[in-house]
């Protein structure tokens, strides 16, 4: 329970950051700062650029009115001369070219490779249009299946092996480094690491159909012991019972698993933990009943196109459902 | 010089109704000639020389309404979405109808609109500027503008049963695959890009050839106006990227019909395979769409700067350049997709390097402006604001040149911005500059310079307020293609700001065609050189006799109108009336490739319905294939080939001895 109000306060947190998939601001990791540095630093030349060649052109405007309003009207010039403010221009700007071109390098080698060697690996599969989330080393941390969520201890860099089990997929996080495709048929490498705890939120930054815009993810980054916990309490069972659970097990257990339940499904994302989790439908919404019910109610009316159909329930068996699912904290 | 003093004063003030340049044209007709030429070349009376017509400036002019209407329908889908997206969780549109808006959106500004555009404008300037009769295969050119229209109508023909392509202008795999996509849709991009394509490489092979045999004598590589550089190098380009898009296409069709596995990872396929030939294709096409409008500007900005374009070579090679380096950029589209870093980090020099030829043509323009005399023109207003907004463009493409930039910037909507900065600031704004400044040689009157300037400042003010705040959705992390967002994400208000200026833009592009109208029926006649430019297309009358030179021009020079003004004494002239009279038949004539040199004379077919009717064929054919209907298909192409056997039977022997009387 300690360990969801700390997940919920971060949340809260991210809910006063103005822009969640920003990467100018608010950085979480080394990766993240250099490439906010880097868009910062690149911004600046971009706009002085600019400013500089607005300037030229109306400077040669005037003056060129100025010359037309002093010769004759059929008077046209001699085409020699000017050349060199083009060898000006291209030499002023091949310097800054190269500048800016080594400085890419420079965080291309930062930002590509760990610092040091990953102590967790996580695989992360792309699905229409949810994320599936195997923490895989046995050890020291246990392997866990979960889903739209991904918590990892901060100040230890985690290996993503990034896949997918359908269309093409990518794997974004703005604040805390680069975003990497998740390609059908092979398995892409990337990694994380938050030096700041925080909530940070993810994005599917690939075409990938209809629900695509809809397709996020939140990455909880806590304290190593925190983390720790967490993994061992999510190991565990969640559900109590109940004439709900065999709602779920008949309504929702052919895609859905919640374990320690018969439900097993593997199409959909698990929901053993679920009322654990801070959003709903790929981090569209707030985790609350009141969305929870929404969402059971008009699935397709919230998300047109999910691969999720609307499951016939009565309002009884509907409230008894999400009390159940937000339960399984 | 009173013609010409008349003319600059003529500009700003003068009676509506008297035309702007009074003077006769500097190309010579010869009295009896004249009629006997408009005999020979005119194109039938009626439907029949309507729809046969092989005039290039008929073709031409065709190509920039067509382009025109589809870029209005692009720009109303465009509004649309702009509309979805001015609020968070907006429900206007679907999902599914979003995605076909963007991926309609994409197909028809990029293959519709951008390059046929372009093309109209190469076709009807070309052999005007060349000094020629017409383009080398004039029956080529008009299967080229009718396959354009039936492929345009082919790639419409699904949106109002809500089956059009809904993955893109990119059409991504597996996405576009049978299993994720089972619809029509995908079919009806994959054929219609093909159809397309048929279209796109006979229009480029054609430029090739007129541009080494259809030139006026002494019109040597070195005088070349720039966009003819641009378009031969574009077309060069297209004859070599044009392919990898057709395959690429036709092999999704066969994995999505005949069960191939070119793509599909279940049968060994690769996904990476379609984004290889796709952007192989795509990033040279994105330099094949922008070059001739950058040749536009250099050509037409300096007439309004009264001088010469400064560093002429220097644009020339430039121009060349950034194709050859445009070749090998492609992988900074996937820069993302988990290839080593090395491999991506040699793309990424590339494309910072590729910076460099687009300098060149910025200080050149820059230049040019700096040391001439300017008149504030319409096209001058347009033509200063391309260097503006390529700049722009420019440097935003330098932002995402970077591999571990674009790694944050990719498939975001600071690409939006960009490319819209690239494709709309360099080829819209030309465009427009390029209507403004030709519509006078075309129809022979002057669009109103009044209105014009509003058509400027609102295009210009809609487009910066609508794109400009773009860049900052992007760094705030709005992911393309998204059909709507969250309203916590801080995107609500930049988005209002953007569909704003859309608005504003579209209605600027509105009074741009309201304006045209109008100066097409009521317009101030031109006369032959309203601007007093300098090429060979303002020699003869506005609009141009069918024949465009009774006399083929001889070259001294790259400025044969000016040369009274620019020469030294001593040095040869061009001359514009006296030269070869070809009134034997339809004849015109070719030279040698590289030097100009006269070399033989050509017999230029009539008009002929057969490239209308190819194209015509080709829409059961096509449609046979999309409706997977064997017997409509095979009449398609029974017809396909009773044409071609029309198209290619034996001509009637040519005599063997050519007369070539030359006139003066």
């Amino acid at each position: 329970m300690r360990r969801w109000v700390v997940l919920s306060t971060a949340t809260a947190l991210v809910g006063c950051n103005s822009t969640p998939l920003g990467y100018l601001e608010g950085s979480g990791s080394r990766s993240g700062d250099l490439l906010q540095s880097l868009a910062w630093g690149f911004l600046a030349i971009a706009v002085a650029v600019i400013l500089i060649i607005a300037a030229l052109i109306v400077a040669a405007t005037q003056r060129a009115r100025r010359r037309a309003a002093r010769s004759a009207p059929d008077d046209v010039g001699r085409e020699g001369g000017g050349v060199s403010a083009i060898y000006w221009g291209v030499g002023l700007s091949i310097p800054v070219l190269i500048a800016m071109a080594i400085w890419n390098f420079v965080s291309v080698q930062a930002v590509a490779t760990p610092p040091h060697e990953p102590g967790l690996a996580v695989s992360v599969t792309g699905h229409r249009w949810w994320w599936e989330v195997d923490y895989q080393s046995a050890q020291p941390f246990g392997t866990l299946r979960t889903a739209n969520e991904l918590v990892i201890p901060t100040g230890v860099p985690v290996r993503l092996d990034l896949e997918s089990a359908d269309v093409i997929h990518d794997f974004w996080v703005p604040k805390l480094g680069p975003k990497m495709d998740m390609i059908p048929g092979r398995t892409n490498h990337s990694w994380i690491e938050a030096d700041r705890p925080g909530t940070y939120r993810g994005q599917c930054a690939e075409f990938c159909g209809a629900e695509h815009g809809r397709m996020s993810f939140v990455v909880h980054a806590v304290p190593r012991a925190e983390f720790e916990a967490w993994l061992d309490h999510q190991r565990q069972p969640a559900s109590t019972g109940g004439p709900a659970q065999e709602i779920f097990e008949a309504k929702c257990g052919a895609c859905h698993e919640v374990r320690g339940t018969s439900a097993a499904g593997i199409f959909g994302p698990d929901l053993t933990h679920v009322g654990s989790r801070t959003t709903l439908a790929a981090a569209m919404m707030r985790n609350t009943p009141r969305n929870l019910a929404l969402w059971l109610g008009d699935t397709q009316g919230i998300k047109p196109g999910a691969e999720m159909p609307q499951t016939k329930l009565d309002p009884v068996e509907r409230a008894q459902l999400v009390g159940w699912l937000e339960a399984l904290k | 010089m009173s013609t010409t003093f008349d003319r600059a004063a003529g500009l700003a003030r003068g009676s509506p109704q008297e035309p702007v340049d009074a003077s006769p044209p500097a190309s010579l007709v010869p009295p009896a000639a004249g009629d006997k030429l408009k005999d020979i070349w005119e194109d039938s009376p009626g439907l029949r020389g309507w729809f046969g017509t092989v005039d290039h400036k008929r073709i031409g002019i065709r190509y920039l309404i067509t382009a025109f209407v589809f870029l209005a329908i692009g720009g109303i889908e465009a509004l649309a979405m702009r509309v979805q997206l001015a609020q968070a969780d907006n429900h206007l549109l679907s999902p599914e109808q979003y995605n076909q808006l963007f991926s309609m959106h994409g197909v028809t500004m990029i293959f519709l609109y951008a390059m046929p555009i372009l093309s109209g404008f190469s076709n009807y300037l070309w052999p005007l500027m060349l000094g020629s009769r017409d383009m080398a295969f004039p029956r080529l050119n008009a299967l080229s503008f009718w396959l354009y229209v039936a492929a345009g109508l082919f790639l419409y023909v699904s949106f109002p049963l809500g089956a059009a392509p809904n993955d893109g202008w990119f059409n991504y795999v597996p996405n576009g695959s049978a299993e994720f996509d089972p619809g029509p849709n995908i079919d009806v991009y994959c054929l219609g890009m093909i159809f397309l394509g048929i279209s796109t490489v006979v229009g480029a092979a054609n430029f090739v050839v007129t541009l080494l045999r259809m030139r006026a004598p002494g019109m040597s590589l070195n005088r070349l106006p720039i966009i003819v550089w641009g378009t031969l190098t574009a077309s060069v380009a297209n004859l070599l990227a044009i392919p990898a898009v057709s395959l690429a296409c036709l092999m999704l069709w066969f994995d999505r019909n005949l069960g191939t596995h070119f793509f599909e990872i279940s049968g060994g396929g690769q996904p990476l395979l379609w984004q290889h030939l796709f952007w192989s294709f795509g990033h040279p096409w994105v330099y094949a769409v922008v070059l001739p409008a950058m040749g536009i500007v250099s050509d037409a900005l300096p007439v309004h700067c009264r001088r010469p374009l400064v560093g002429y070579t220097l644009v020339a090679m430039a121009t060349v350049t950034t194709m050859v380096v445009g070749f090998g950029v492609w992988l900074h589209h996937m820069f993302a997709t988990g290839l080593p870093a090395l491999a991506l980090s040699f793309f990424s020099a590339a494309s910072f390097a590729i910076a460099i030829p687009s300098a060149i043509s910025v200080f050149s323009w820059i230049a040019t402006i700096w040391t001439g005399r300017v008149r504030i023109t319409v096209p001058f207003l347009f033509f200063a604001s391309v260097i503006l907004l390529f700049v722009i463009g420019g440097v935003s493409g330098v932002m995402t040149a970077s591999l571990a930039l674009d790694w944050e910037l990719t498939d975001t909507y600071f690409i939006v911005a960009h490319l819209h900065y690239v494709l709309i600031g360099i080829n819209l704004f030309a465009v427009v500059g390029a209507i403004y400044h030709w519509f006078p040689k075309m129809t022979g009157r002057m669009m109103s310079e009044r209105v014009g300037r509003w058509v400027f400042g609102l295009m210009f003010g809609g487009f910066n307020l609508a794109f400009l705040p773009m860049h900052w959705l992007g760094l705030l992390g709005m992911p393309r293609r998204v059909y709507t967002y969250g309203p916590d994400m801080g995107f609500g208000v930049t988005n209002l700001i953007v569909t704003i200026g859309a608005f504003l833009f579209a209605v600027g592009i509105g009074l741009f065609f309201v304006s045209m109208l109008v100066a097409r029926l009521a317009g101030r006649p031109a006369g032959p050189n309203p601007w007093d430019g300098p090429s060979l297309e303002w020699s003869v009358s506005s609009p141009p006799p069918p024949y465009n030179f009774a006399v083929i021009p001889l070259i001294a020079s790259r400025h044969p109108l000016w040369e009274s003004r620019l020469l030294e004494k001593g040095e040869p002239h061009s001359r514009l009336a006296e030269g070869y009279l070809l009134d034997e038949g339809k004849e015109t004539l070719g030279v040698t490739p590289l030097d100009g040199e006269p070399d033989v004379i050509l017999k230029m077919p009539g008009d002929s319905l057969l490239p209308l009717a190819l194209s015509v064929a080709l829409l059961p054919l096509f449609g046979g294939l999309l409706l997977e209907l064997a017997w409509l298909g095979g009449i398609g192409a029974l017809a396909v080939l009773v044409i071609l056997i029309l198209w290619f039977r034996p001509h009637e022997a040519t005599r063997s001895e050519e007369k070539a009387r030359v006139y003066g």
